[in-house]
């Protein structure tokens, strides 16, 4: 009975394109972004902001732009994992060359950085198609993380092979380094999923979306109607890079701390990120959201449930861990091919016939 | 002969011989992808997987042992037996045909006539449930896997190539043989798509689903037949790459090795799957000796990736694979 639109009416063009057209929806999220901007930071700790919060947020910056990639455009890429990288390598860098520039800047030239990477691995998808190209961007993410490791340049020369963080602040809060408390560190993530899912929203419903969605559905078609095929894959690729850039630079500068790339940007990365989209639902913001929440919250529980609750070692755990993300994949795949995104669609649709069938 | 030139030869050997075990995963994905369009990434897996399994039964291990010991408090680990590995080898094809079964019924059955983009990533997902599946069953510690397979430095060449030109090469006895035994695969899985009735089938199947359901082929039958086969070439690839470096998890990331194979090859040859394998295998070789110690070496991480890559955009089917045509 609450989930109603009767008597909502629109009245211009503005008020029936907005994001929620619903008013239910719109109150819905306004009050978590409420909680969320002005309430979490206050009840936040430091067990919740690393194992939920940050991974989550992050993540979450990563399978938008993932998903714009291979739900909008339709191009498939493992090389998620390469590109975050870049991002967190572009950021080490410029915080060791440029110290008194502001961490902010740094994050977006990372996130340019990695575009510009993104588009030099995205120029054979011109010529390579499907699996090709998948298997294809699997150079990028190979070569780009021996590089990493192999070039001493990147990590400033430093013994361990490894890059670390130094202490950069936002306002005189450090956002960096050990001294950041867990509310900053949460505040600005936060901040840039909310412009990265702001930006990626309105792109997406744009010309530009239009002509992602055009490639993806049939390419040849969308070049004979008049969509540029190398001006919507590159941009795409840029876009999507640039994402995943600027979530690779919070995975290293604000979360980690510390990052040794095999380790942390491995292929399994690429898999993670992809795995999300695929649960969350392809060609869907709010799907990459869900998606990223779930892969996250799901080891946690399952952690807490199987080694807290029944006192099982962990490597069993962790085993179990991976039947249980590969067989949710496969179900979802079987059951529900557009992912939680359709889900709660679905059960939008219910909500608002509720309590009546028809 | 001078020595660069004598090294470069046998790292050319080498090569050839990894080439082959590379060709080897990669035969298995080409026999799927003819016969379903199903992309299998879990072909690595599948090879793990029946590598444990094998280990499992020769060594008489209790399956799950781990999870039973942890649920019911007890401690059992082995049955207590030691069986041969012919025997062994055996029952391992009779799970791999089982599970290709069970894949096809739980999974690809439902999955007809959805996109190849989703098929690939139900295999993904496949992947990551037989690697906890086979981790959780046997364990996942690294175990040691001989079933009677000749290793070591093969004597025979070591001594002529000495005598011809005063140094020994040094090949592998295990690599010799594993060629030995892919080149038999090949010959028996050629005679067997070309002469048998059941091959016939297959390459009916592969070449229009539709036009052989309608001439009364089994689709079911021949998915369950050819995922039965994937299973036997990903025990043969087990066997050969788990005798050589344990049966660990890392086995699984041969499939990674065999991507840019099929991509050389092209999706739908498995001649091209052999060719594929050998260039990517003495590629990779001789770049790391001779541009390797220039750039920082473990070069063979990415070289394979890069050099497929650049092929395809040259050539996108790949050396032997059915020219891409495209309609609107």
């Amino acid at each position: 009975m609450l989930y109603r639109e009767a008597g909502d009416f629109k009245t211009s063009y503005r008020e029936d394109n907005q994001s929620f057209p619903i008013r239910f929806d719109r109150i819905a999220v306004q009050v978590a972004l409420v909680l969320a901007l002005l309430v979490v930071p206050f009840v936040i700790n430091d067990y919740w902001a690393n194992a939920v919060a940050l991974p989550f947020l992050i993540y979450a910056i990563a399978a938008i732009g993932l998903n714009i990639l291979v739900g909008y455009c339709g191009q498939v890429s493992l090389g998620t994992g390469g590109f975050m990288a870049v991002g967190a390598y572009a950021t080490y860098k410029l915080m060791t060359a440029f110290p008194e520039v502001s961490i902010i800047v740094h994050v977006l030239l990372a996130g340019g950085i990695t575009a510009g990477v993104g588009v030099l691995f995205g120029l054979p998808s011109l010529r390579i198609k499907g699996f090709y190209l998948a298997v294809a961007t699997l150079a990028a993410q190979f070569f780009l993380v021996w590089l990493f490791n192999r070039v001493p340049w990147f990590y400033n020369n430093s013994a361990s092979g490894q890059i670390s963080a130094p202490e950069r602040g936002v306002l005189g809060q450090a956002v960096t380094g050990p001294n950041a408390e867990a509310w900053v560190t949460y505040l600005f993530c936060l901040l840039f999923l909310l412009f990265c899912a702001l930006v990626a929203r309105n792109l997406t419903r744009g010309t530009l979306g239009r002509s992602w969605m055009a490639i993806r559905d049939m390419d040849i078609a969308a070049e004979i109607i008049g969509v540029n095929p190398l001006k919507a894959k590159l941009t795409a690729f840029a876009v999507s890079s640039f994402f995943i850039g600027i979530s690779g630079s919070l995975f290293f500068a604000v979360y980690l701390g510390a990052v040794e790339v095999g380790e942390a940007f491995g292929i399994n990365k690429s898999f993670l990120v992809l795995f999300m989209i695929i649960i969350g639902g392809l060609g869907r913001i709010a799907g990459s959201l869900m998606g990223a929440a779930f892969l996250v919250l799901l080891p946690v529980l399952l952690k807490n449930l199987l080694v807290g609750g029944f006192g099982w070692p962990t490597d069993l755990a962790a085993h179990l861990e991976f039947m249980i993300v590969g067989g949710l994949i496969v179900t979802f795949l079987v059951a529900e091919p557009h992912g939680l995104a359709q889900l709660w669609r679905v059960g939008k649709e219910k909500l608002r016939l509720w309590p009546f069938p028809h | 002969m001078p020595d660069q030139l004598l090294f470069a030869m046998e790292v050319f050997l080498n090569g050839l011989m990894a080439g082959v075990l590379y060709a080897l995963v990669a035969l298995g994905f080409v026999l799927i992808f003819k016969a379903s369009g199903i992309f299998n990434y879990a072909q690595g897996v599948m090879a793990l997987f029946a590598a444990l399994t094998l280990v499992g039964i020769m060594e008489g291990q209790v399956p799950f042992s781990h999870l039973i010991n942890a649920v019911f408090g007890t401690e059992v680990h082995h049955f207590g037996w030691h069986l041969p590995a012919l025997a062994a080898i055996l029952l391992t094809g009779v799970v791999m045909i089982v599970l290709a079964w069970v894949v096809n019924r739980l999974i690809f059955r439902h999955l007809v006539g959805q996109e190849p983009i989703i098929l690939f990533m139900a295999t993904i997902g496949l992947a990551y449930f037989m690697e906890g599946l086979g981790d959780l069953m046997w364990g996942a510690d690294i175990k040691k896997l001989d079933v009677g397979l000749p290793q070591g430095i093969n004597l025979w060449i070591d001594e002529t190539t000495f005598e011809a030109f005063g140094y020994g090469f040094f090949i592998d006895n295990l690599d010799l043989w594993a060629t030995g035994i892919a080149a038999a695969l090949v010959v028996a899985l050629t005679i067997f798509s070309q002469y048998s009735k059941q091959g016939r089938a297959l390459r009916a199947v592969a070449d229009d689903h539709q036009a052989a359901l309608s001439v009364g082929i089994s689709l079911n039958f021949i998915w369950v037949l050819v995922w039965s086969i994937a299973g036997f070439v990903a025990l043969v690839a087990g066997i050969m790459w788990g005798t050589k470096s344990g049966v660990q998890f890392s086995l699984s990331l041969i499939a990674l090795k065999a991507l840019p194979v099929l991509m050389l090859g092209g999706f739908t040859s498995i001649p091209g799957a052999i060719v594929g394998g050998l260039i990517i295998g003495v590629g990779e070789k001789l770049f790391e000796f001779a541009i390797g110690p220039l750039v920082g070496g473990a070069t063979e991480n990415w070289f394979a990736y890069v050099l497929a890559l650049l092929f395809l955009v040259f050539r996108p089917q790949g050396l032997f694979g059915e020219r891409i045509i495209e309609r609107v």
